[in-house]
């Protein structure tokens, strides 16, 4: 068997019997091709969406959760509801001391400031920070450096922009760091530039210092956002209904009311993600596969065509001496032949288009999808299945060819 | 050569069946040219294709150089037919995608043979019908009477015992059967043994030997002056 795929006959035979009728071997081959393309074009988008999530989440520590204050929507303990809740900055060693499972509780302020330089000004949103903020939420810092505990000790009037910020307040290609910025009429150096990584929540654009923030917009204790990390093996859901239900008790909200604090747990959205992604695999493969299964079928519908036309052919060929086996076995080869260089065209026209698609939505910061690709792995697997499936269907014509008798074969007209 | 004794065959026809075949007896020495002769229906063909191993009997005998034919399998049929039989049909029975030199080396090819070796004999038998010129050509491009000239040299490549030819020259007109008969004959000269079925008498009278058929039995056996078919051409 091995010896008669090598030899140079067998090839011949096939690519004599598929160029004899190029625009049925073309329609066959239409089919698989198709299958392939999806398969490999869905496959590697899959893929490029995921590579954007994972790149997305990769400087967050994903059992974090975030808590900021809203306003009540139900009556308690005496208070009308529309109480906006303020959050306070002992609430902190409160949930580190009563909750279990806290690793890491750290606040922030938010605020909308208007910042500007020379003749350039913008609005943006501004945090003010602890220096741990970087630990747990890893800043890609293009120059310069983050907020650290001298800065929180002195109250000094640094601040740290986003790239987006440095965009709007400086020239291109300008060096930003000592430069002087005015926020709200006072002035701040900066002292880093940061990239911006999104994963929901209102844009943060600048950070300064938690205690220059405090001082400078007056805000006594109050906290605006709280990031908490769980243990490493601790449920981070667990975590975030019980922090939330402290909360509850400290501010005297009704245990009902899930209005008056806000905020999501990465864990969660990471996971629903990570859902998603699977999902969209489960799809891609099936419909992939399924698409594959009809373009094999396609496959031998037509040869169980070619070779009812060509039941005299092979007539005069077991006249001639061919053995049944011989004829199926030239049968088979020509489906798997025809189902692999369909294949093959599939594969190379699918990694085309996933370069096409790299090249018009991966490209950038905001791209939809990173590195769409599909694993060596994956494009063997797919021809395995096609092989497989070619000689599967193969064997229906195969056998169809040689139920007729010889003598009937050669009447035929 | 060939040796056959109270041969059968019927074909079923809805409910009943056809009685093809009423107890044939038939022997043929080797350098034998027989024609078998008879009307549509007196079961000349179905006795060719039994002989050809491309049908079987119900009932009988046969003896091919000694060996026994019965009971094969596709696959031993398909060997058999190989190293023993050739054929010339009416419609010669080319494959219409393979050129003149394939078609004549696919004997050759289910015999195993390497290629180089199989299109050297091929050209050989091509340059005996005279058609070293069209190796390279289509059956579309080429006559009837070339065409069934290759269809010869298929049936000569693999060095026969026995060739067979139903009704070869049944597609061609008079000037064309006669130029394949002459070559038919010459190929009988040098020793082939040669079963032919036809209709036709002056065809028949070409042979050296008549068998005639009639609702499934031999009516008929008689040895004949051959007609020489060069005189014609």
């Amino acid at each position: 068997m091995i010896k008669f795929l090598l030899e140079k006959d067998t090839w011949q035979e096939v690519f004599d019997s598929l160029s004899k009728n190029k625009l049925r071997s073309i329609l066959t081959m239409v089919g698989v091709w198709w299958g392939i393309l999806l398969l490999i074009g869905l496959l590697g988008s899959a893929k490029g969406v995921e590579n954007n999530f994972n790149t997305r989440f990769q400087n967050y520590a994903t059992n974090s959760l975030f808590i900021f204050s809203g306003t009540t929507t139900i009556p308690f303990k005496g208070y009308q509801e529309g109480r906006r809740i303020k959050l306070k900055l002992d609430d902190v060693e409160k949930i580190k001391k009563n909750v279990i499972g806290v690793e890491y509780v750290l606040p922030s302020l938010r605020g909308q400031i208007t910042a500007s330089r020379k003749t350039l000004s913008g609005g943006f949103g501004l945090n003010g920070e602890f220096p741990f903020r970087d630990a747990l939420a890893k800043k890609n810092l293009l120059w310069g450096r983050y907020i650290n505990q001298n800065d929180i000790n002195d109250r000094k009037k640094v601040i740290v922009i986003s790239e987006d910020v440095y965009k709007q307040l400086f020239e291109k290609g300008e060096y930003p760091i000592g430069k002087l910025i005015k926020v709200d009429n006072l002035n701040f150096i900066v002292i880093g530039v940061f990239e911006v990584v999104n994963v929901g929540g209102p844009p943060i654009e600048a950070d300064m210092p938690f205690t220059t923030f405090q001082q400078v917009y007056n805000r006594g204790n109050d906290i605006d956002v709280l990031t908490i990390t769980g243990d490493a093996d601790f449920d981070i859901n667990q975590l975030d209904a019980d922090v939330k239900l402290l909360l509850k008790n400290i501010h005297d909200i009704h245990p009902d009311d899930n209005r008056a604090l806000n905020g999501f747990n990465l864990g969660d959205r990471f996971e629903q993600l990570t859902g998603f992604i699977v999902g969209m695999q489960f799809l891609t493969w099936f419909v992939g596969i399924a698409t594959l299964i009809a373009g094999v079928f396609a496959i031998g519908g037509i040869l169980l065509i070619s070779v009812k036309e060509r039941t005299k052919e092979i007539g005069i060929r077991r006249a001639l001496g061919a053995t049944p086996y011989l004829v199926k076995r030239q049968i088979i080869v020509e489906a798997v032949a025809i189902s692999l260089i369909s294949g093959l065209l599939g594969i190379i026209s699918g990694g085309l288009i996933l370069i096409l698609v790299n090249k018009f939505v991966g490209q950038g910061e905001d791209a939809f999808m990173r590195n769409p690709s599909v694993s060596i792995g994956m494009v063997f697997f797919a021809l395995l299945i096609v092989i497989l499936l070619g000689t599967l269907i193969g064997l229906i014509p195969a056998f169809k060819a040689t139920s007729v008798k010889p003598i009937d074969a050669l009447r035929e007209e | 050569m060939l040796k056959i004794h109270q041969l059968h065959k019927s074909y079923p026809i809805g409910d009943s069946s056809l009685h093809v075949l009423k107890g044939i007896d038939l022997s043929v020495k080797e350098g034998e040219m027989v024609a078998i002769m008879g009307s549509s229906g007196s079961g000349k063909s179905t006795l060719l294709n039994i002989i050809g191993m491309l049908d079987e009997a119900d009932e009988g005998e046969y003896i091919l150089d000694g060996l026994p034919i019965k009971d094969l399998t596709e696959k031993k049929a398909a060997v058999y037919r190989n190293k023993f039989l050739g054929f010339i049909f009416q419609s010669f029975n080319l494959i219409n995608y393979k050129t003149a030199l394939e078609n004549v080396a696919l004997p050759l090819y289910y015999q195993g043979m390497k290629r180089a070796e199989r299109q050297e004999l091929a050209m050989f038998h091509l340059e005996k019908v005279g058609l070293t010129d069209w190796a390279k050509h289509l059956p579309k491009e080429l006559s009837g009477g070339q065409n069934q000239r290759v269809a010869i040299a298929r049936a000569l490549a693999a060095n026969p015992k026995l060739l067979l030819a139903d009704e070869p020259t049944g597609a061609l007109d008079t000037k064309t059967s006669y130029e394949i008969m002459a070559f038919i004959q010459q190929l009988n000269d040098e020793g082939k043994t040669i079963l032919m079925v036809t209709h036709e008498e002056d065809i028949a009278n070409m042979c050296k030997r008549i068998v005639r058929l009639r609702d499934g039995i031999i009516m008929e056996d008689t040895k004949v002056t051959q007609v020489r078919a060069e005189q014609y051409v």
